[in-house]
């Protein structure tokens, strides 16, 4: 517990009202293009940003959390944000109903980031649905430092799958399952995993997506060497620490398990230590 | 231009520069709102309630964003009594805040035991007694809900603690006659009262077509709360009008500050509005001090309990 508490939220984040550049449809999601200023400076893959949703006078009084999908420093516009977001909740339904102009109330960058090499090594980056969407920015990074780059996407449709052109290029494979076979290969990206890790002698695996898909990674690799940096999606109120909602039971060193938010302590954590089997549970003892 | 209005506000023989606080429960120990306003600015921290041992709380989904408010069920995880006073309390002195430590326990006792460790912490203005936790196991263990057991848990602190930390016992709304509450618990020895806890609520997923948070029931927060909050300080205030209240529930702008105080509350907490709006305290600070001035009054304390002015 005494862990739990040292963890400090992201120094960098600041509160902002930014700018909408453009909100474009793609495929089943909205691609929001924000005017962001020097916040990008501090933005790294896995990295999160904290939205007001509704106006003023909305009932919907919590921030929603996004996955912050790429940054760019040096657009027309100086520094850009990219989010993929999916309209299915209200909150989100009001984001990707608002027109370019529109000013939004942001909190960013929030939470830990994914872990970055500093010897090229060979990644997979594994994303499931708009998981995806933080992995075409962690692959340009991964591909700067000179690692090998596969990637592997799963939905349970076609239309689910987020990939743009322009993300492909910084991978060196791309392999797509979807459930109903509409794309790719019929299954589900943990079908050939062990053979994809062991055949590409993979260091170091990145995923984002549901939690039944992070955890299910977990167990596969648990006996191999290769390291598990996933980012977790546990609901949250407040995206800064203080509402002590969004926990996750993590392992510690000494074998006890601590409830750990993932806004702080998450949302990149090391797949190993989280106690997956007691997601939705208490440890048992004291904390 | 009208002229600065006094913020300051006493609670017991504490003093405070102004009178919005954090909520305990919606700030953890100050450390992550420091990131958006210095701690000092505001009139005090209230920490989240903290208990004797280092506890897990409730499993999850422990929220439900409601209309205007939201369910919290966290069932008060937290770090224990012993490493909250090594770690947490000396951090937020450095750091020039004031500080009212909120304590929480299963037993009279174990509240007498908390007493006991914070008699001999420097630095702190206040301990609230958080008697009215809804998020735990046995709905019996709210001793905000029963007079007499609210009034042995004062009791027991009054007697460890010594004459000279003020107390202040934090209530639930969700009781029949809330002043009596109130008077049981004056009479016993807190020097104050924080109203209100959170209002008991639940939320059904009509997907799984089951209670939605692990805990089932949740507390219920934010501006949906407020009017309740409203109600409940203009009546103890009425009942015990020397009685100082910090008043908490749903507060998200300085009108919504200023109805408390004019209701009865001689300072008043910032809780749920912070998830939202981070620098919330300060907004709400700040636009209180206008509508102060504009309804001419020179100081904060002189609108404390304005509402009830006509009243024979």
């Amino acid at each position: 517990m005494v862990d739990a508490l040292m963890a400090t939220i992201n120094k960098s984040a600041v509160q902002e009202m930014v700018t909408i550049l453009s909100n474009k449809r793609v495929g089943a999601y909205h691609q929001i293009l924000l005017n962001v200023g020097d916040i990008v400076k501090n933005c790294r893959p896995g990295n999160f940003v904290a939205i007001s949703v509704g106006g003023d006078t909305s009932k919907m009084i919590l921030r929603r959390a996004f996955a912050i999908s790429r940054v760019s420093e040096s657009s027309q516009y100086g520094g850009t944000m990219e989010l993929i977001v999916a309209p299915h909740g209200s909150g989100s339904k009001w984001l990707c109903s608002q027109a370019e102009g529109t000013e939004i109330d942001v909190v960013a960058p929030l939470g830990t980031a994914f872990g970055i090499p500093t010897e090229p090594i060979s990644a997979l980056l594994i994303g499931g649905g708009y998981g995806s969407a933080p992995l075409f920015g962690l692959a340009d990074v991964l591909k700067s430092r000179g690692c090998k780059v596969d990637m592997l996407l799963g939905a349970s449709v076609g239309s689910k799958i987020y990939a743009p052109m322009e993300g492909k290029r910084s991978v060196n494979s791309l392999k797509i399952y979807t459930e109903d076979g509409s794309m790719g290969e019929t299954g589900r990206v943990t079908e050939n995993l062990l053979d994809i890790v062991r055949d590409r002698n993979i260091d170091v695996i990145y995923s984002c997506g549901p939690m039944a898909m992070l955890s299910a990674i977990t167990a596969l690799v648990a006996d191999l060497e290769v390291i598990h940096q996933c980012a977790v999606e546990e609901s949250m109120a407040c995206g800064i620490g203080i509402c002590m909602t969004c926990v996750l039971p993590v392992r510690n060193e000494d074998g006890s398990t601590s409830m750990l938010r993932s806004c702080i302590d998450g949302p990149v954590m090391d797949g190993s230590t989280v106690r997956w089997d007691l997601v939705g549970k208490v440890p048992e003892g004291t904390a | 231009m009208t002229l600065p209005v006094d913020m300051s506000t006493t609670l017991g023989n504490a003093w405070f520069p102004t009178p919005i606080f954090t909520a305990s429960g919606c700030a953890s120990s100050g450390k992550e709102l420091a990131q958006f306003f210095p701690l000092n600015q505001v009139g005090a921290i209230v920490t989240k309630s903290v208990m004797s041992k280092p506890r897990h709380g409730r499993p999850t989904p422990r929220m439900a964003e409601t209309p205007s408010g939201m369910l919290n069920s966290i069932g008060l995880q937290g770090p224990g009594i012993d490493a909250f006073l090594a770690n947490d309390v000396p951090w937020l002195i450095e750091q020039k805040a004031r500080v009212i430590v909120s304590i929480a326990g299963e037993t009279v006792e174990e509240y007498s035991t908390l007493a006991r460790k914070l008699r001999s912490v420097s630095g702190i203005s206040a301990v609230e007694v958080n008697i009215s936790c809804p998020n735990v196991e046995n709905r019996g263990m709210v001793f905000a809900c029963d007079p007499e057991s609210s009034r042995r848990v004062i009791d027991g602190v009054r007697k460890t603690i010594g004459g000279e930390l003020p107390i202040i016992a934090k209530l639930s709304p969700d009781v029949t006659d809330l002043p009596a509450i109130a008077r049981g618990v004056v009479d016993a020895g807190a020097d104050g009262l924080a109203l209100i806890n959170t209002v008991l609520g639940m939320v059904i997923n009509i997907d799984s077509m089951k209670p939605h948070l692990g805990g089932k029931t949740g507390g219920l927060s934010g501006p949906a709360i407020k009017p309740v909050a409203v109600r409940a300080i203009y009546q103890v205030h009425a009942a015990l009008p020397m009685v100082p209240i910090l008043g908490m529930g749903g507060v998200a702008s300085g009108r919504d500050a200023l109805e408390l105080i004019l209701a009865g509350a001689s300072g008043v907490s910032v809780g749920t509005a912070s998830f939202g709006n981070p620098k919330a305290l300060i907004d709400i600070q700040n636009e209180l001090r206008d509508l102060l001035a504009a309804r001419g009054f020179a100081t904060m304390q002189q609108a404390i309990g304005y509402a009830h002015r006509d009243e024979a």
